[in-house]
This record gives C-alpha cells, structure tokens and sequence, in this order.
C-alpha cells in the first residue's frame, strides 16, 4: 500500500554505513526528505547528483534528508550493505545513506521505485511523493519537482504537483518469508 | 550493398527503459535508411533464462548475435543495464551514437559467421 500524501508518515530508525542510526524525527527540521535508492539502478544513479545538490542546496535551511536503500542484497550483491559502505567512502554524500535490510521501512512508505521520493513537512505529513524532476536524462532539471516541493513545504504552502509518477527500478524485494 | 543486419532486443518487464530504447534504435536505424531492418523483441522472465542468455540487464540489444556495448562487467541478472553515455553520463540505454557506429558496421559487412 502507498502512503498517500497529507498522511503522517511512518517513523523509522536505521543504520548508516557507519552504523550510526537515524529517523526522520531527530529533532525539529522544517522539511525531511525521504529518498529510496540504490547502487545498481541506472535510473538512481543518472538522478544521484541532483538529490545530492539538492541536499546540499536546501541544508542551510535545515531540511533533512535520508536516503534509502532497501533492494534485496542477496539477489543484488551491488546493493549489499558493503557495497553501500564502499560507495560512500569513494563519493562525496551530502546525506547518511540507510541500510533498511528488513524492507519494512519500504513497505510501510509504499516505495516502488529507485529513486522514489517522499517529501514530508515539519510536522513529519507527507507533502510530496515521485520522481526528482520530470526527466533522468536531463541534468538541467535540477530536481526541479523536489526542490518546488520543499521551497512551498519551507513556505507553508501545499507542493504543486504534490504526486507524480515515480520512475526508475522496480525496488528488489525479497521472497516472501525471507528476512 | 548495404545488408540488413539481425538486430534482437532483450528486455525484463521490471526496468521502464525498454520503449526508450527501441525508439532510438527505430531512430537510427531511419537515419541509416534500414527502416525496413526488423527488430526481434525477446523476453527474459527469469534468473535461470537471464544466466542462459548472458543477459546483462535491461535492455540489451544485440546485433548480429553481438552485444555491441558489452563492457564485460556486467554479471547476467534480473535488472536494468547501467550504460554510459559518451560525455560520461550514466544512462539506462545505449548512447544512440554507438548504436548508430556498430549498425553502420554491420550493414557494410559482407558475410556474418554466426
């Protein structure tokens, strides 16, 4: 099932690569953005730096952002929890990569996708969910989608589009049963 | 004589890059006036017909029997294929200018071995 927008979103707490943990309510911030990802999808690669300028762009106005990798490891050794460590010593992240190995954190936000976005407000509502902006193979958008969603989030307005269609990987998940 | 080469798509139904792909390779194929080439579309459904078929993610495309991207690195799987683009970019198809160089190739060839 998909968290729909205007929902309170769940909360969660996960490690890091450098097992720190963290959720989406350590302390106040004025907008929190959520982004499912991985190592292996070229959809997720292709928006990387965007999201990633876009963290850097918004941090000095306090807004959070967590990325997540919840793929099944085991099919996908690119998304193993190493990897993810590896990935992140040779690359400049502006945000704490998270390891959701469990996908529970997937299933409970409805993520289909890597990316897949959710923006949620200071109040922890989900404002905006989808895509980056509106084409992967274009630099020039600049995450145009996320960073209108957080400048009407950082506004007290309501983000428009507040929904788009997600696109890139189907998320990996695991057999049923398995853990 | 321009020959028409034996162009097959591979594509997982788990990855949305397979309509953007065959669009360019329709494109440059019209470019190289092979309008006429026909494109075989094969699905791969599983782990076992990925490992049989070599597939390296979604979508190859594979002319006369050839991948002409293959970089080697890629283990057969269930998943969408990271290219890169000539400026570096990452991409979920082929570069259509490499589509476009290993076409040219295979039409002016005479004979194939298959």
């Amino acid at each position: 099932m998909t968290l729909a927008v205007g929902a309170p979103a769940p909360d969660f707490t996960l490690p890091d690569t450098a097992g720190a943990s963290w959720s989406p309510t350590d302390g106040p911030a004025p907008a929190t953005v959520i982004v499912f990802t991985c190592n292996h999808c070229p959809y997720a690669l292709a928006w990387h730096d965007r999201i990633a300028d876009a963290a850097r762009d918004y941090a000095g106005r306090g807004v959070r952002f967590l990325a997540i990798n919840a793929n099944d490891a085991d099919r996908y050794p690119r998304d193993s929890y190493d990897a993810m460590r590896r990935r992140v010593e040779d690359e400049d992240w502006p945000m704490p990569y998270l390891h959701d190995a469990s996908q529970e954190v997937a299933r409970a936000y409805g993520a289909q996708t890597t990316p897949d976005v959710f923006v949620l407000d200071a109040g922890g509502v989900l404002r905006y969910r989808g895509a980056p902006d509106s084409d992967y193979d274009d630099p020039g958008q600049r995450a145009a989608w996320l960073r209108a969603a957080l400048d009407a989030v950082l506004a007290g307005e309501s983000p428009e589009p507040a929904e788009t269609r997600p696109v890139g990987c189907s998320i990996k998940w695991k057999a049923r049963g398995a853990r | 004589m321009t020959r028409i080469p034996d162009i097959e798509l591979l594509w997982w139904e788990g990855c949305p890059s397979t309509e953007r792909a065959l669009a360019d390779l329709r494109s440059v194929l019209s470019e190289l006036e092979l309008d006429g080439a026909p494109i075989t579309m094969r699905e791969i459904r599983s782990d076992e017909e990925a490992l049989a078929e070599r597939f390296a993610g979604s979508p190859t495309i594979l002319i006369d029997g050839v991948d002409p991207t293959a970089a080697g690195e890629d283990p057969p799987s269930l998943s969408c294929r990271v290219y890169r683009r000539r400026d570096g970019r990452v991409a979920p198809t082929p570069d259509p200018l490499d589509l476009r160089e290993a076409l040219a190739a295979a039409s002016e060839r005479e004979e194939v071995d298959r």
